[in-house]
């Protein structure tokens, strides 16, 4: 079955409002409307199927691969109803998600004997770093840990203000050496501090940057390989932040990203809004790295850990 | 990972090699690739669609027409000009006629208003003679109002605040009396980024811009944005039925159909692109730059102005000299090494250049290949850096000692090196050698 088949199947217009209006909808009120009196699986369901997914940021490559699984699902198992036909997709979505990794986390809870727990938080312009940074922080605060913020940009206008008001916030300790100071630097001296002061977790900030930067990559890791030199075995978390917003391009993104950090984590930000973050279905089926918290919302409240269910129901329901 | 328009349909072509037309058949099996290009590139799925119908309606007009033309190549242009005039015809200015002009800039959580506002502060103080004064109307975000102030003091441009007011729309009124009685003659209003479905800060947006009566109310939308970009820019379209677009963060390597989503959905010109992190690098937006982009063929403009970002020049001149007199030398060439690699890296460099990506597709072009050529290069003495011709057998062998590399590859690129300097020479003279790679095909 051939992905834009329904293009050429329907020839029919429909109204681009009303199209757009139908993204809004429900994909079960969907599925069922697609499979309302029939026997089996046929065109026009996957067809639909497909434009939900690829609404949802899924992407051309995934969606195929989706469809071609749920294919093979029906073939064997000889589907016959509409709510059977919703599991088995979302069955298969799920597969995709943890047969690389993401395992749904409880809570917030970091390994026992690490200390400090050094998490270097890294991520394309204004995404959502340092608020995550600062939600995580008051979830680790809640638990009574004691907790300290690094602000290794020292770039953006502002970005260390920024930091020290969410250190405030969740009452934490910061570390700074002020604006357009070494970013590798901040970011040895914040394990240090961390270390010295008996911290339990370091959280280090960065500057957001674009991943085709050669230069600002680099830079990347050489914050990563600085705060490495202060303690063996640390970063012990390189989180990778991606706006559900984003588009295709996240691939990149996570590529890059891992090639130049070794990303260990990724969390999805602005799933408040109406955009799903389905790229990252086709990301976790292609690199090996979990996805472990969302964000929804600018409060400190705002944090999740990722749940697969949650999320692929999510995809589906408004 | 994104194949290009260009090699999509080269693949759905060959299908009916020998067929120099185009027919109802081949021309549905390449409108399918043309979608499937599209969709990769972050158009909404919807659109795509639209779009893919009327290209294939024109498509099939052209029937029967010059034999010589590569039914794919016909295609990519049909493709591309629907693309270039559906972006928008010519460059859309921003109306800030008035005493003040005022410009309301409003957007998404972290899509780039502040920065754009004060470049777009700058752009108008330095290159417009105009004396604009920016107004923090972030209440919300941490430190939002510090990072404008710090962006005013970098560009010099004076900046409207009010510590302890948490009314943005109080604040925006004070500004323009402010600027009426301080004769500022523009004043760029930035504001939080808000979830378009977040009731109350929609209300809020809607309220400043009945508060201010704005002369330009501008829409900035992330260049990396999804399928989502339609319902953000429609409902921000229903709430302050904005002027103009503004694309941010061009500097990646996202394809950014999200322009073609937003301006399809909402009719609004794309006013500016963002293309950095520093004050200086704001542009006016140019469709036909756009569609080769999304369709991933390439951007050779953009190749050749990010060439000239880092490029000084002196040196430029320095260069042209030597290269029309053929003597460019190893030196010049570690040189421009440097620049390559202050510009991006390769890939995407490449990706910039009609027809090079494709060519390049499958090769394994990184910044090492560089590395290489740059070690190749440090092995040399002074003197055979500055004379290329006096190499020779025994100088290549002490090279490729010196660096580590095999004869072999020294010779290669010895060879290449020549070959570009005999290019670039003839280039320099007015005459394209053949065979220049990417530029046939390229209506
Ligand atoms: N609605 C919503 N907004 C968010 C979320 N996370 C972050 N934001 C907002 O997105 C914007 C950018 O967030 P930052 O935390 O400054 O992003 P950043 O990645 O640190 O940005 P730079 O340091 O500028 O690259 C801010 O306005 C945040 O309030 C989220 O989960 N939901
Ligand atoms: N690379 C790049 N970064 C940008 C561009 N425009 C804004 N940014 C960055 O994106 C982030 C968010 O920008 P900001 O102006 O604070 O967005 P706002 O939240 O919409 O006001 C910051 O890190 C900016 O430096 C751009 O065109 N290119
Ligand atoms: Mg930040
Ligand atoms: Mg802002």
């Amino acid at each position: 079955m051939s992905f834009f088949k329904k293009f050429f199947s329907k020839k029919k217009k429909d109204d681009l409002d009303k199209g757009l209006e139908k993204t809004k909808t429900g994909i079960f009120s969907k599925i069922s409307k697609a499979v309302a009196g029939k026997s089996t699986v046929d065109e026009e369901f996957l067809d639909n199927l497909e434009e939900i997914l690829v609404a949802s940021d899924v992407g051309v490559d995934t969606t195929v691969k989706i469809i071609d699984r749920l294919e093979q699902r029906v073939k064997q198992d000889k589907y016959i109803n509409t709510a059977e036909l919703n599991s088995i997709l979302k069955d298969e979505i799920n597969l995709l998600l943890s047969e690389n990794n993401t395992q749904g986390l409880d809570d917030f809870t970091i390994p026992a004997f690490t200390k400090p727990y050094v998490i270097l938080v890294v991520g394309v312009n204004g995404v959502g770093k340092t608020t995550t940074i600062g939600k995580l922080a008051h979830q680790y605060r809640e638990q009574g840990l004691k907790v300290v913020l690094g602000a290794a940009d020292t770039f953006r206008a502002a970005a260390v203000d920024q930091l020290g008001i969410w250190a405030k916030r969740a009452d934490t300790d910061f570390f700074s050496k002020g604006m357009y100071t070494d970013p590798a630097a901040v970011a040895f001296e914040t394990v240090n501090y961390a270390i010295e002061n008996n911290m339990d977790v370091a959280i280090i900030d960065t500057a957001g940057r674009l991943h085709n930067k050669i230069n600002l990559m680099k830079e990347l890791s050489k914050i990563k390989n600085s705060i490495n030199k202060k303690m063996e075995g640390a970063p012990h978390e390189v989180l990778l932040v991606l706006d559900a917003t984003t588009g295709q391009n996240a691939f990149e993104q996570c590529e890059k990203f891992s090639e130049a950090t070794d990303v260990t984590a990724l969390a999805l930000t602005k799933l408040d809004g109406t955009a799903k973050g389905g790229v990252v279905i086709g990301i976790s089926d292609q690199f090996k790295i979990p996805i472990k918290y969302i964000g929804v919302g600018e409060g400190m409240d705002h944090l999740q850990v990722f749940n697969k269910k949650a999320f692929v129901d999510s995809l589906f329901d408004n | 990972m994104f194949e290009s328009l260009n090699t999509r349909l080269d693949k759905a072509f060959k299908v009916f090699s020998g067929n120099n037309k185009i027919t109802e058949i081949n021309v549905a099996q390449s409108i399918k690739e043309v979608r499937r290009a599209l969709v990769s590139a972050d158009v909404n799925y919807k659109i795509a669609k639209e779009f893919t119908e009327k290209v294939k309606e024109k498509a099939l007009g052209k029937e029967n027409v010059l034999q010589s033309v590569k039914p794919g190549d016909l295609m990519v242009k049909i493709v591309q000009d629907e693309l270039t005039q559906l972006m928008g015809g010519q460059a859309a200015g921003i109306n800030i006629k008035a005493d003040p002009g005022i410009v309301l800039i409003a957007g998404l959580q972290g899509s780039g208003k502040t920065t754009f506002s004060g470049k777009l502060a700058n752009y108008l103080q330095k290159k417009k003679a105009k004396k604009p004064i920016l107004v923090a109307c972030d209440v919300y975000r941490p430190a939002a109002v510090d990072q404008l102030t710090t962006i005013s003091e970098q560009i010099k441009v004076p900046i409207y605040k009010e510590v302890g007011n948490t009314n943005p729309v109080e604040i925006a009124q004070n500004a323009i009396k402010y600027a009426k009685s301080n004769n500022f003659d523009v004043v760029i209003v930035d504001t939080a980024g808000r979830l378009a479905i977040d009731e109350k800060m929609m209300n809020e947006i809607a309220s400043i811009k009945e508060g201010i009566q704005p002369t330009e109310t501008l829409f900035v939308v992330d260049s990396m944005t999804g399928q989502d970009a339609v319902n953000t820019a429609k409902a921000f379209n229903e709430r302050i039925n904005y002027d103009g677009v503004v694309l941010t963060k061009l500097d990646g390597d996202t394809r950014g159909g999200a322009a073609l989503s937003v301006k399809y959905t909402v009719g609004k010109p794309i006013k500016f692109i963002s293309t950095g992190e520093t004050m200086e690098t704001i542009d006016i937006f140019y469709p036909d730059r756009m569609a080769q982009r999304i369709l991933g063929m390439g951007d050779i403009v953009s190749f050749v102005e990010r060439a000239q970002e880092q490029f000084d020049e002196e040196e430029a001149k320095r260069l042209e000299k030597k290269i029309k007199k053929n003597k460019l030398d190893f030196n010049d060439f570690l040189k421009q090494i440097k620049q390559i690699k202050r510009m991006g890296d390769m890939r995407s460099l490449m990706n910039m250049i009609p027809g090079v990506g494709k060519a390049l597709k499958d090769v394994d072009i990184d910044d090492k290949a560089l590395e290489k050529v740059e070690a190749i290069i440090f092995s040399m003495t002074p003197y055979e850096r500055e004379h290329p011709e006096a190499m020779n057998m025994s100088r290549k062998k002490r090279i490729a000692m010196g660096c580590g590399r095999s004869l072999d590859d020294i010779h290669a690129f010895i060879k290449q090196f020549e070959q570009m300097r005999k290019m670039m020479h003839m280039m320099s003279k007015g005459k394209m050698p053949k065979g220049f790679p990417g530029m046939d095909g390229m209506g």
